[in-house]
């Protein structure tokens, strides 16, 4: 940065070969000098307090980015957990053609249509019940959130025990109606369910909160005049509420698109065979599982950060296309 | 913000210029950094100081609890602390992530047997623990499992797992099945008539005949002598005797077994809800039985062991101690590990947890031999473990990528268990077995 400042005026000014004069001269220099340090903190300071983020940006984002893409281009050497020989793209080919990750991005895509969908839905029903004036606001309101204090791990466990095969809780209660009991370890998308449960539990609180907030700072004077023109508590809902907190609502979208994409606590504790692979038929196998049990588990790492990058374009296009549906919605709301 | 982008010199294309300059010189510095360590390097030797501990990582059970504080004790110098993984599993993914970093490794690994060979084909990695006061301390078998071709021993032997059969003598009884371990060990010395054995008992009972289809396809892939890889360490799993294991474990899934898959949920609770009668048995399995049933066990409940193991001796697990290059205090963690598997120590687990010895001194102690097992209906454990780890004919051979085979053998297991075509999920199995080399 230190290049862009050596050309500014004020530079010029203090030329170390410029004759250090009389008194004048010298409190000028240092009039100078004070300005130039205005000026700096001026432009360098607000750098200076954003910095931190892309500084931790750089090294925990961009750079295992940009390594990940060197990695994927080598073989791995399994016993000494080093970077083997040059293989071009050899890595993609593998993994383009493994038939364990195309069921991995089907699961993905599967359990990430099972959580996200229903749990914005619910959130936003959430989010109106609790815009009601109700005794004792704000427990209800920190109650809703209560589910994503519990670390994933504790949740899994709760309901890994709910949804044991033969001796869980789901099964006994299914049993007692006289249901067959639902293997839930074993049918692919009676676990891709088991799993969005455990995700919805876990978020639907949270972005409940987000909606809330949103919801609150639309004017309350839209709701009279609605409630004027004779529209009930639904109607004000739907022409009301639901336009005003668009901007959340993609906010969420998108957001939860994110996590969606690349759930992996879930799957990977739900599995209680040891080698946790997302079932022994891969049923419930997500991509980022995938990457995992292929750079950590089966010591493969150019092939794991070949899918890392096959996973990672797959996500951008879908914020792209998040992004041009975001541009839709709002270009048409205004 | 606003007062800097109003600012009137505002040189934007050299602002681009900057932040592409910082990103790069950031990204080139740490790729720098990232390929500088060379994992065959030894660390540099320090001295344990004020406050610092030497650190081991231990999975499952290994019983050091006490004897832990017993050296930290008489060693004020080299105090140990232990951290434990509960699962194999789980602590092989850790560890294979801490070797590809190489860092944050424990002075002192603890390495289920089935991946020593692993180790021995990276030996550089791995500190030579070979020393005169150590040689010939266990069995042979043992010491060649963890002996590279030049002679380095990278790991001390703790345990062996010569195996027997547990079980539960009250459900035998029920299903009208002798219950006396000598009859019972009659009648179960080859698999034939171990299945037949579990004919009759699941005719006569609600239970299942054993614990897991992996169990016991485990047990008779410790009686193989190629399971997996040839001597050459070329991978071959198709060969006849393999085969031969999937197709007599598969057939059987839907009679004898829980279906359960072994070290699951299911599988713990099967312990407590009457689900099975007999479980394979190397020593230390004794802790688990145990921990699952419930000490003191249940109401009725009777465990026993009997002096057999179908189709001949057969030896599970049984671990290692190893030392990483990459600790910093190479000399206490070799000290340490030579001091916590002598034999002395190791009889003290026998007796306090199951674990067998595997210290040619241990298994000669009359107080070995004479060990009963209260919890398991008062059986000569002491004597039945050595019968059986004298009755091992076979050992297997284990190439380094056994122990990620054998991950993907019991997968395929699992599989049928679930409900799969055995076929497809052999073919299966093939294919994951060819994506690992």
């Amino acid at each position: 940065m230190s290049t862009r400042l050596e050309g500014t005026p004020a530079g010029a000014a203090e030329d170390p070969a410029a004759p250090a004069g009389g008194h004048h001269r010298h409190n000028r220099a240092r009039l100078v000098r004070r300005e130039r340090l205005s000026r700096w903190d001026l432009r360098l300071s607000p750098y200076l307090y954003i910095s931190p983020f892309f500084i931790l940006f750089g090294l925990v984002g961009l750079y295992p980015l940009i390594y990940t893409g060197y990695l994927s281009l080598y073989d791995w050497d399994r016993f000494y957990y080093q970077r083997g020989e040059f293989v071009g793209l050899e890595n993609y080919r593998f993994v383009l053609g493994d038939p364990v990750f195309i069921k991995s991005l089907v699961n993905t895509f599967s359990i990430f249509l099972m959580s996200s969908v229903p749990q914005v839905v619910i959130a936003v029903t959430v989010a109106a019940l609790l815009d009601n004036r109700l005794r004792g606001r704000t427990f209800w309101r920190m109650s809703v959130l209560l589910p994503f204090v519990v670390a994933p791990t504790a949740a899994v466990l709760i309901f890994g025990s709910l949804f044991a095969d033969q001796y869980g809780v789901v099964n006994s209660a299914l049993e007692s109606l006289g249901l067959e009991p639902v293997r839930w370890h074993v049918d692919r998308w009676w676990s891709h369910l088991a799993i969005a449960g455990m995700v919805n539990w876990r978020w639907t609180g949270y972005n409940a909160l987000i909606f809330l907030a949103a919801m609150q700072a639309v004017p309350r004077d839209l709701y009279e005049s609605a409630a004027l023109d004779g529209a009930g508590r639904v109607r004000q809902f739907f022409s009301v509420t639901l336009p005003m907190i668009r901007p959340t609502m993609i906010f969420v979208i998108v957001t939860s698109t994110i996590g969606g994409l690349q759930i992996f606590t879930e799957p990977r504790l739900f599995d209680d065979t040891p080698q946790r692979e997302g079932g022994p038929d891969h049923q419930y196998m997500t991509s980022t599982l995938y990457i995992y049990v292929k750079g950590i588990e089966d010591q493969f790492y150019g092939r794991a950060s070949a899918a890392a990058w096959v996973l990672f374009l797959i996500i951008v296009g879908i914020a792209l296309l998040n992004f041009a549906i975001t541009r839709f919605l709002t270009r048409r709301s205004a | 913000m606003r007062i800097t982008t109003t600012g009137p010199h505002r040189p934007v294309v050299r602002r681009g210029q900057v932040v592409l300059g910082a990103v790069t010189a950031l990204v080139l510095g740490l790729t720098a950094c990232g390929d500088d360590s060379d994992p065959t390097k030894s660390a540099e030797q320090e001295d344990l100081k004020e406050g610092e501990s030497l650190t081991i990582t231990t999975f499952g059970e290994f019983g050091y609890d006490a004897l832990i504080e017993e050296w930290n004790e008489a060693n004020p110098d080299i105090q140990v602390k232990q951290t434990k993984v509960s699962l194999w599993d789980d602590w092989k993914n850790e560890l294979n992530t801490l070797l590809q970093a190489n860092e944050g490794l424990p002075d002192v690994v603890a390495i289920e047997g089935d991946f020593m060979p692993a180790l021995v084909a990276a030996p550089d990695r791995w500190v030579d623990l070979s020393d005169d006061e150590v040689e010939g301390r266990w069995l042979e078998f043992k010491e060649d499992a963890a002996t590279t071709p030049d002679g380095a021993l990278l790991g001390y032997a703790t345990d062996a797992g010569p195996e027997a059969i547990c079980y539960r003598a009250d459900l035998f009884e029920k299903a009208g099945l002798p219950t006396d371990r000598e009859e019972v060990a009659a009648s179960m010395t080859t698999w034939e008539d171990y299945f037949a054995l579990g004919e009759e008992f699941v005719a006569n009972s609600d239970a299942a005949w054993y614990d897991a289809s992996g169990s016991i396809a485990q047990a008779m892939l410790n009686q193989v002598e190629f399971p997996f890889e040839q001597a050459d360490n070329s991978v071959d799993v198709e060969n006849d005797e393999l085969r031969a294991v999937y197709e007599t474990v598969t057939a059987n899934t839907e009679s004898l077994s829980t279906k359960a898959a072994q070290w699951s949920d299911d599988w713990s609770a099967g312990f407590q809800n009457d689900g099975f009668a007999t479980v394979p048995c190397p020593g230390w399995m004794r802790s688990n039985i145990r921990d699952n049933t419930g000490d003191p066990a249940p109401n009725g409940v009777v465990w026993d062991i009997a002096d057999v193991f179908p189709g001949g001796g057969g030896n599970w697990g049984g671990s290692y101690l190893a030392v990483p290059k990459a600790s910093p205090h190479q000399e206490a963690a070799q000290e340490f590990a030579a001091w916590i598997t002598a034999p002395e120590q190791q009889l003290e687990i026998f007796q306090t947890l199951g674990n067998f010895p595997s210290q040619v001194e241990a298994l000669e102690d009359p107080e070995l031999l004479s060990t009963q097992d209260e919890y398991f209906n008062g059986a000569p454990a002491g004597e039945i473990f050595s019968n059986r780890a004298a009755a091992i004919t076979v050992q297997p051979y284990h190439g380094p990528l056994y122990s990620d085979i054998l991950g993907k053998f019991q997968e395929a297991i699992t599989r049928v268990d679930q409900g799969a075509d055995p076929e497809e999920s052999w073919q299966t199995f093939v294919n994951e077995v060819d994506s690992l080399q």
